[in-house]
């Protein structure tokens, strides 16, 4: 059956991918396998990027905000029609959920390669989606939304799904009004006390009650449906690791889950798709709470950005099921012929700063160095070193992506890869995503969607820490890396046996030591390495503070091998030259610890003084001026907001002082460095 | 090469004796050195840290390339010499990298009688320029000096080799294009003012740095104008008004960075001609020198022990080994530079003499850099001796070590009297660079010998008054002479009054070898011409 179906399919020569980044050249990477052409669009920032040369053909847009391109659905379909593309895909974010767009394909007789309008029609507003999955009979998170306030209707309804509840004003926001129940007893108490602070926080004391997940897991499954009724679950993904709703590792399969759990949400996110007639690849997001009970969030009607670990346990290509369904082929496998083969993880890159709050970064990729590609790893990315993150896009830059055959095993992959990762120019979240990986609760599988929350000091390493060996071994590496590049350095000399060329600090009569200056978390802690020499082999007396270990180690490639007080062990080491002080991050088992070699101070330029004016912190848009010329500010108060990514940062006076001059008005791009406003302090 | 194989038995009690016995002379060194090194007094140096400027020692630290070694020359300047305590001589030389290329650093030390010029700071900053111009290294001095010690102006001002000598030598290193490059961090008063404004180029630290021929109470005595250090001759003065300097600076740390960019623009590539080879560390462990060396001065020992426990590999190719044995010469690399060695083992016969003189031309002709092993109580003596004509022998290789062109480098392992002195290349004979251990000795002749000497004519002349002298009386007499010396030909005293350029740890000899080795070649090796050896 499945070949008479087939016979009749007539595969696309040509597709329009209307995406950009890494999920544009995913998409490449498997139409280009299966004989596909592939037509590119890009805005005026990707004029040059990886997308864009990967394809055989590529159209330009326009101006690189993607309101002005990549968003702009006719252009989008005339570039379509222009090269003959049959099909487009529309990746992740963009168009990709557009009711609007996927009918003008529709209506122009281009391929969408995705849902059906009504399917992305039926899940586009969350409440009514909700509704139809109720009627499918797929399970929701119990709450009560009725009219009738009173309290006897509203506690029954609170009994009957159970405790704990959390009772929320309907008009609520920001956690005020919000109680949680946790048994009968305490529930008029806790209604009255909700409702007065939501008639003083709002002015309505509406309630709603729902079930109260204590430990909530993000837990998805991928489904598939071809145009021919079939439909099957790829199994499930466990995406809990989240911030600010945004995933940052995911894995496949879930930690925990029975035959028979797995069986039984599979079959109800099957139902799910069923129930608004899908087609394509499609994910069904329910939480998962620690009694086995599941409950339906939202259907995402696209491939997700987190489809890899999918494809690694399942071993296919997800991208092609689509291209073939699309075509209207039959799904290549059957439920029966699909199993799960080992573990994979997927950490995202992001150009972020999780320690300033996770603000977007920009910059430009000096230096790109991907850990190297196996059976094991996989990098899916859309830059180059030499690329440019934009503060147009999303600034995510790359997927890592691990399998091996357990959690355990893909898990040590995983943070193997991340030490390894090279990135200089931008910053980013590899750091906070190793100390994510090695953290205990994760390695133990205690995740829930709080975990970054919880787990907020252990992953930031915000408690106290003694870097009693931590410190040492920045300090031999500095010291064990001068050595080696002066060695290098001199090879290319006319006195390359020198002993000048050593860097042991050598002193005629008293210890050879080196100074050096580190900082951890903004804490300088001054460290003597003292080289010492017996029977012509060198090891380091290193004290930092009252206590002193003795060290031996070398450098291999970027591996610190070090033995301290006889203790021998080793670490991944990054080392970032800069001018204004060296860094070093040293990966180890339980996280990765960044040092800043200071430089001493060598006072202010008064050329490079700052003349009073305040600088854009990123790229971005002015949201908002708060001042204007003129105006008599104090020290704190707030000038402009700018955005960027979605997020704000406020400009504030920096003293009390004057404002000068404005720069710049709301609604203007802003690029980071430039001057906003001239700004005079007060004397004082 | 042929390796050197050590018959000492590091077991054997005479050893563990021996290594005890030199370990407690280089602890006493390492001891006063630490003290010296501290400088002036703690008032003083928190004083000079309150300023904002840092200590002399770690300006040094903060202008060499990170991690450089810094061969420091003299640290015993001036110790016991004069009433006050002048630690080092209050100035700092030595020879270190500075953006990959070995300069002579000389720093004042202004915690130290604020950095004025006592006779040996003069001669130890003089000394340090012979070394720049002996060895074509670019000079920086780091000034914090208030000019000439005034109370002993006799002996530094008016003389050839006093004050003055400082800024002629830099005049003439100018202009043998050897940089002359002056960082001021403090006072650069009166005579003081020409280190900068003598130098090529100049850097000022504002607020810290002040140039004047005259300072205020001078000027106000002498003109009735009252006027700050700061707006007499403060950085922004001399930059931005009067061009005396060059650069300014925020600090401390920012000159020394300057300096550093300085020496990074000077366009010098060492002149490394020779064949050089890979580093082969020695065979014999460095430390184990101080178990060779005799407790006993007078005990014989094989100086090819010494030998192979400097020079690479161990190996060492010897030359004329079964004639004039008492001095043994021979071939070996020390950091993989080819070397001549010169090393005494036992008295000076005229063979030994004739063949020094051979061995020297060799290494001449071949360009090869000279080191001496000095430990010798001098030419054999007697009829027999004169008659076989051991002056002009002894002469031969004085003149042959004299007139060699060749870098030569001098250690005084053990004694160094008399005229062996001159044959093995003493101070006088311009070595590039000549250390001591702490258990030689320096005089003209043994304490003993001297005694005897001088009894025995004091005894001629009672005879011929024919007045007796007792035994007793003979030793009371000879005992001042013999601690008077032990005194003076002590290191201590010696590298006081720089007779040499400093005490060494002898475990340290390969490590100081190569440095003042390598340092030798960054001037180009020129052809000897010999004078008349008489036959």
């Amino acid at each position: 059956m499945t070949q008479l179906t087939n016979k009749t399919a007539k595969m696309f020569t040509k597709i329009l991918i209307a995406n950009r980044g890494e999920i544009a050249c995913r998409v490449i990477k498997t139409a280009r396998k299966m004989g596909i052409l592939t037509v590119a669009v890009y805005s005026d920032a990707d004029a040059d990027s990886l997308h864009v040369n990967m394809a055989d053909e590529a159209i330009y847009l326009g101006p690189s905000p993607s309101r002005e391109s990549y968003l702009l659905s006719e252009k989008v379909i005339a570039a379509a029609k222009r090269t003959g593309a049959q099909a487009i895909h529309p990746g992740y974010g963009f168009l990709s959920e557009n009711a609007d767009f996927c009918r003008m394909c529709t209506d122009e007789n281009i391929t969408f390669i995705g849902p059906p309008v009504a399917a992305i029609e039926a899940m586009g507003s969350k409440s009514a989606a909700k509704n139809i999955m109720e009627k499918a009979n797929v399970p929701l998170v119990p709450g009560y939304h009725g009219d009738d306030q009173s309290e006897a209707i509203i506690k029954q309804a609170a009994d009957d799904m159970g405790y704990p509840v959390l009772l929320k004003a309907t008009a609520g926001g920001g956690g005020k009004g919000m109680r949680q129940v946790w048994s009968e007893s305490e529930f008029s108490e806790g209604f009255y006390s909700a409702k007065r602070e939501a008639m003083s926080s709002f002015g309505d004391d509406r309630m709603l009650v729902e079930k109260y997940l204590t430990q909530p897991r993000h837990v998805e499954i991928q489904v598939f449906c071809d145009n021919h009724g079939h439909a099957v679950y790829l199994f499930e993904r466990d995406c809990s690791v989240q911030r600010r709703h945004q995933k940052v590792i995911e894995e496949a399969p879930a930690f925990g889950m029975s035959e028979d759990l797995r069986k039984a949400m599979g079959e109800t996110a099957i139902k799910s798709a069923q129930a608004i007639g899908y087609q394509g690849a499609g994910t069904v997001e329910f939480l998962l709470d620690v009694d086995g009970s599941f409950y339906f969030m939202e259907m995402n009607t696209r491939l997700q950005v987190e489809h890899p670990v999918t494809e690694m346990i399942s071993g296919q290509d997800l991208v092609e099921w689509q291209l073939r369904v699309a075509a209207g082929e039959v799904l290549p496998k059957t439920q029966e012929q699909l199993v799960i083969n080992g573990h994979a993880f997927e950490a995202r890159i992001y150009a972020e700063d999780p320690n300033n709050d996770f603000l977007p970064a920009t910059g430009t990729l000096d230096f790109l160095q991907p850990p190297v590609e196996s059976e094991h790893v996989r990098v899916d990315t859309g830059v180059r070193q030499g690329d440019e993150v934009s503060v147009f896009y999303d600034p995510m830059i790359a997927k890592l992506i691990v399998w091996d055959e357990s959690r355990e095993k893909a898990l040590q992959r995983l943070t193997k890869a991340l030490s390894e990762y090279r990135i200089n120019g931008v910053t980013t979240n590899i750091d906070f995503l190793y100390n994510v990986a090695t953290s205990k609760p994760f390695i133990n599988e205690e995740i829930d969607t709080s975990f970054i929350e919880k787990y907020d000091s252990e992953i930031f390493h915000d408690d106290q820490q003694t870097l009693a060996d931590e410190l040492p071994m920045a300090a031999l590496y500095l010291v064990l890396a001068l050595a080696d590049n002066a060695k290098q350095k001199a090879a290319t000399t006319t006195d390359p046996y020198s002993p000048w060329n050593n860097t042991n600090a050598w002193r005629s009569n008293e210890a050879h030591i080196h100074q050096l200056v580190l900082a951890h978390n903004d804490v300088e802690y001054p460290v003597t390495v003292e080289q010492k020499r017996q029977s012509n082999k060198s090891y380091y007396l290193i004290s930092v503070g009252e206590r002193t270990v003795d060290c031996q180690g070398r450098i291999d490639g970027d591996t610190l091998h070090v033995s301290i007080d006889g203790y021998r062990s080793q670490a991944t080491i990054a080392h970032n030259i800069s001018n204004s002080g060296d860094q070093i991050s040293l990966y180890r088992q339980n996280g990765v610890f960044n040092f800043i070699h200071i430089k001493p101070d060598c006072g202010d330029s008064d050329d490079n003084e700052n003349h009073g004016g305040l600088i854009a912190p990123m790229n971005g848009t002015m949201v908002s001026v708060l001042v204007k010329a003129g105006d008599v500010v104090t020290k704190g108060q707030s000038l402009m907001i700018m955005e960027a990514m979605k997020m704000e940062h406020t400009i504030k006076a920096p003293e009390n002082g004057t404002i000068d001059t404005l720069f710049y008005t709301e609604g203007e791009m802003v690029d980071g460095g430039s001057e906003l406003l001239a700004f005079t302090a007060e004397e004082s | 090469m042929a390796k050197i194989i050590s018959k000492i038995n590091v077991r054997s009690p005479e050893f563990i004796e021996n290594a005890a016995h030199m370990q407690v002379q280089v602890d006493d060194l390492k001891i006063k050195l630490e003290q010296i090194k501290l400088g002036g007094g703690e008032r003083s140096r928190e004083r000079h840290l309150s300023r904002g400027k840092l200590l002399p020692r770690d300006r040094v630290n903060a202008l060499l390339d990170a991690g450089s070694p810094f061969l420091e020359l003299s640290q015993l300047a001036a110790h016991e010499v004069y009433d006050a305590n002048i630690p080092a001589a209050g100035i700092i030389t030595g020879i270190g990298r500075v953006g990959g290329q070995e300069c002579i650093i000389v720093a004042n030390d202004a915690t130290v009688k604020g950095g004025t010029y006592f006779p040996l700071t003069v001669k130890k900053h003089l000394r340090a320029q012979a070394i720049a111009q002996e060895n074509n290294l670019p000079c920086i001095y780091l000034v914090d000096s208030g000019g000439a010690n005034l109370p002993n102006q006799d002996e530094v001002f008016p003389d050839k080799e006093h004050f003055g000598r400082i800024f002629f030598n830099q005049a003439n290193m100018s202009a043998q294009a050897i940089p002359q490059i002056a960082v001021v961090m403090g006072s650069c008063t009166a005579g003081g003012a020409y280190v900068p404004a003598m130098s090529d180029e100049s850097i000022i630290v504002k607020e810290q740095g002040t140039i004047f021929l005259a300072g205020p109470p001078l000027v106000k005595a002498a003109t009735g104008e009252v006027v700050t250090a700061e707006d007499l001759g403060g950085a922004d003065v001399h930059c931005r008004t009067s061009g005396v300097a060059d650069h300014y600076a925020q600090n401390d740390h920012h000159a020394l960075e300057i300096a550093r960019n300085i020496v990074g623009n000077l366009n010098r590539v060492k002149p490394v001609t020779m064949n050089i080879q890979p580093i082969v560390e020695p065979a014999y462990d460095t430390q184990e020198i101080y178990g060779v060396i005799p407790k006993d001065a007078r005990q014989p020992f094989d100086i090819r022990e010494i030998i192979a426990r400097v020079v690479d590999g161990s190996n060492f190719d010897e030359f004329k080994a079964l004639y004039g044995t008492t001095l043994v010469c021979g071939f070996a690399r020390i950091f993989g530079y080819p070397v001549g060695i010169v090393a005494n083992n036992g008295i000076l016969f005229g063979e030994s003499a004739q063949k020094g003189a051979h061995f020297i031309e060799l290494c001449a002709q071949r360009k090869i850099p000279l080191v001496f092993l000095q430990n010798i109580t001098g030419f054999m003596v007697g009829q027999q001796y004169e008659a076989g004509g051991i002056a002009k022998h002894g002469a031969k290789m004085v003149t042959a070590v004299a007139t060699a062109q060749v870098p030569k480098f001098t250690m005084l392992i053990g004694g160094s009297f008399g005229a062996g002195n001159y044959g093995m290349c003493g101070r006088a004979y311009d070595p590039r660079f000549l250390f001591m251990w702490p258990n030689a000795r320096i005089s003209v002749m043994g304490g003993e010998q001297a005694a005897g000497v001088l009894a025995q004519v004091k005894r001629d002349q009672k005879d011929k008054l024919g007045e007796t002298w007792s035994e007793q009386e003979e030793n009371d007499f000879k005992q001042p002479i013999i601690d008077s010396y032990e005194h003076q030909g002590h290191p201590y005293y010696a590298s006081a009054r720089l007779w040499d350029d400093g005490i060494i740890d002898p475990a340290d000899t390969r490590q100081v070898l190569g440095l003042a080795i390598s340092a030798s070649l960054n001037k180009p090796i020129e052809d000897t011409k010999f004078g008349i050896f008489r036959m």
